[in-house]
């Protein structure tokens, strides 16, 4: 068994590669093994087309946009911007290839471009170029007209990050544009917030003046599920993104936690104490059609259906003592059990429906070593791996729609904040710092 | 001379003599008086019936006396028999006192008083449900991680069975929490389980189940925010709230 990243990273690549090869075939392996020769990327900032008083600034938040996209999906090697030609090329007519493609730089690939203001529209321009293909060097030519704020100049930045990566990632469609919902504490007590899957745009939706948790994405990112505290119980409500607001859904009795969204929109599972202990339940995206799903005495919290397949469920169980990881089919039939030792918590089904995240404290007890930290396990091997290493308390991770990230939280810096890591726990980075912010939940598009 | 002399003082003397037996012979002289009859005793008796009172209740005192001329009880002159009705509010003792010819003679009785027993009235009226119900239903604690009930927690509900049967009017919440160790979701469900294992031993225990509800707050809403096991054992419990009485 696989028992610590840092001593079997290569082992680690490997089984990942193979795992995720027939879900995502050339994404992963290519990742996976030309990890140490991932390909050389040269991005030199865009040029300003023209000198609005807009263009500079709107230019500057493409600039960093655009960077940290590429540098944060994992599958490039960023060229420091020391080594780039003096000329800064702004469309293919600037260009001298072997500038770029020979040694300082010795980049593959050069990303370029200019972005200009003009009556109120900014208008991008950008092309990707293969440095050792002089006769046709063009792999991708895009253009951009939206009107000139700084969240359209990010916005045009991902939509050309996503371009990029989807051209030379495998074909699996980048993550740029994607959401992150989570909770605050920062406008006095727990709300469900959100903001893009790089930490920008952090806004508040919900104002229900109590206890939110628990928030999850709709598969078309048109409703969160959550769950709060009402005047006598905690009941699954639903936040409407089209409509800004609260809108309908059933009440059940007892509390009810955790929801979770069927990959295809059309099932909610939740834990709930309508029949006094708590068990798992499932019902339909509008809340009828109820089904248990567990009988067993003890906790029973946190589903998660498999996202490939959704004939299966993970979920928390406290059944047999500490609280372990399970699986059963959507049904409620076929348990078993997956972890068997310590601590194990907030399960999240990997993209292609091979792994497991959750967060686990493996050595439970006063004076054992350790922490709660974020682990992968391959449900069929169950061979599992460490990412997170000695760096506070780690929870609720979820997965990247490409399969390549997880955000979690951590209280490495104090008090709980949300991290995004790799999927193999390298580039970790922290998204939120004002107030407490737990329970992030990646969209899954 | 001397011869005729003294002839003469002896016929004078008892002329003189005999002139004054003559005198006193007119009347008849009375016999001597009898001795006087010898005076009966003086007796006196006192008794308090019954002898043992609660304040505020009565004893009667009887008493007679006997060839006294002067009877007198605590000091106060009275009939040589009769009774009287007392009242005293402590313990008493009563004097009577006879005199006569025959002598004094005395009798004493005493009244004990006790006080009456603590009132037994109806629960004062000053006690309201709410304090009665902190008094009687207080929280319990459990151990990490679980939900089964300590033998501290069995005793302290079985106290507040009596007190919520006792009312079928009231209507408790029984709130589950947990310490700040573990997981959000996972310590919701836990809290579920601890409030449950309580409302199962309280309708065990007779309360209507109607009476109960619970609700977890899993770590939500800790009463004590350090990182301590003394701090962590607070916040491992269930607390009870009387939501309507």
């Amino acid at each position: 068994m696989i028992k610590t990243a840092g001593k079997n990273l290569l082992a680690f690549v490997i089984l990942l590669a193979v795992l995720l090869a027939p879900a995502a075939a050339q994404d992963w392996i290519r990742t996976g093994t030309n990890r140490g020769a991932p390909i050389r990327l040269a991005v030199p900032d865009f040029k300003a087309s023209n000198t609005d008083p807009l263009t500079a600034p709107l230019n500057t938040v493409f600039n960093q946009t655009l960077w940290n996209d590429l540098d944060n999906s994992g599958i490039f090697e960023m060229v420091s911007k020391s080594f780039y030609p003096l000329v800064t090329p702004g469309s293919p007519s600037d260009i001298t290839l072997d500038s770029w493609g020979n040694p300082p730089p010795n980049a593959s690939m050069v990303a370029f471009g200019n972005l200009g203001v003009s009556q109120g529209r900014v208008l991008v321009q950008g092309w990707l170029f293969d440095t050792k293909n002089a006769a046709s060097p063009q792999v991708l030519g895009k253009q951009y007209n939206e009107e000139a704020t700084p969240d359209n100049a990010r916005l045009i930045a991902h939509r050309f990050a996503d371009e990029i990566i989807f051209r030379l990632g495998g074909g699996l469609q980048g993550i740029a544009e994607t959401k992150i919902v989570f909770v605050s504490t920062r406008g006095g007590h727990k709300e469900i917030w959100a903001m893009d899957y790089d930490g920008a745009n952090q806004h508040q939706l919900t104002h229900t003046g109590s206890i939110a948790l628990s928030p999850r994405l709709s598969p078309d990112n048109s409703r969160i599920a959550f769950s709060a505290l009402t005047s006598d119980s905690w009941q699954i409500m639903m936040y409407s993104l089209d409509l800004g607001r609260t809108v309908a859904f059933p009440r059940f009795g007892g509390d009810n936690f955790s929801p979770a969204w069927s990959s295809d929109g059309s099932r909610l599972a939740f834990s709930s104490t309508m029949s006094a202990d708590p068990d798992i339940f499932a019902v339909d995206a509008g809340g009828r059609g109820l089904k248990r799903l567990t009988a067993v005495k003890g906790p029973d919290v946190a589903p998660v259906f498999n996202p490939k397949t959704n004939g299966q469920i993970a979920w928390v169980s406290g059944r047999s003592g500490l609280p372990q990881i399970y699986i059963m089919d959507s049904d409620g039939s076929n348990v078993q059990k997956i972890t068997d030792q310590g601590y194990a918590v907030s399960p999240a089904w990997s993209p292609n429906g091979l792994l497991l995240a959750f967060a686990w404290t493996r050595h439970y007890g006063p004076g054992l070593p350790g922490k709660q930290d974020i682990y992968i396990m391959d449900i069929a091997s169950r061979q599992f791996v460490q990412l997170t290493h000695d760096a506070g308390t780690n929870d609720f991770p979820s997965w990247s729609p490409d399969g390549r990230h997880i955000i979690f939280q951590s209280t490495r810096a104090g008090g709980e904040q949300i991290w995004t890591m790799l999927a193999d726990g390298t580039h970790q980075q922290q998204l939120t710092r004002e107030g407490r912010n737990s329970q992030p939940n990646w969209s899954f598009k | 001379m001397n011869h005729i002399q003294r002839k003469l003082t002896f016929v004078l003397a008892t002329l003189l003599f005999l002139a004054l037996i003559s005198g006193c012979g007119n009347k008849k002289t009375p016999p001597p008086p009898p001795p006087p009859p010898p005076a009966k005793p003086v007796t006196a008796t006192l008794s308090a019936n019954p002898a043992s009172i609660q304040s505020g209740q009565s004893s009667t005192l009887t008493w007679s006396a006997e060839n006294a001329d002067q009877v007198t009880l605590n000091g106060k002159a009275v009939d040589p028999n009769g009774s009287q009705s007392v009242s005293p509010t402590q313990t008493t003792s009563y004097h009577l006192a006879a005199t006569g010819k025959g002598g004094n003679q005395s009798a004493d009785a005493t009244v004990t008083v006790t006080q009456p027993p603590p009132p037994p009235p109806p629960p004062p009226p000053s006690v309201t449900d709410e304090q009665l119900f902190a008094q009687s239903v207080v929280d319990i604690y459990f151990d990490y991680d679980k939900y089964d009930l300590r033998s501290d927690a069995q005793q302290a509900l079985n106290q507040a069975a009596q007190a919520i049967s006792q009312h079928p009017n009231w209507k408790v919440r029984i709130e589950g929490n947990c310490d700040e160790r573990g997981s959000t979701e996972y310590n919701l469900s836990l809290g579920s389980n601890r409030a449950q294992a309580a409302k199962d031993a309280l309708a065990k225990a007779g309360v209507g189940p109607d009476q109960l509800t619970t609700i977890s707050y899993g770590k939500e809403k800790p009463v004590c925010n350090d990182a301590t096991e003394d701090c962590w054992q607070k916040n491992r419990h269930d607390h009870f709230t009387l939501l309507q009485h």
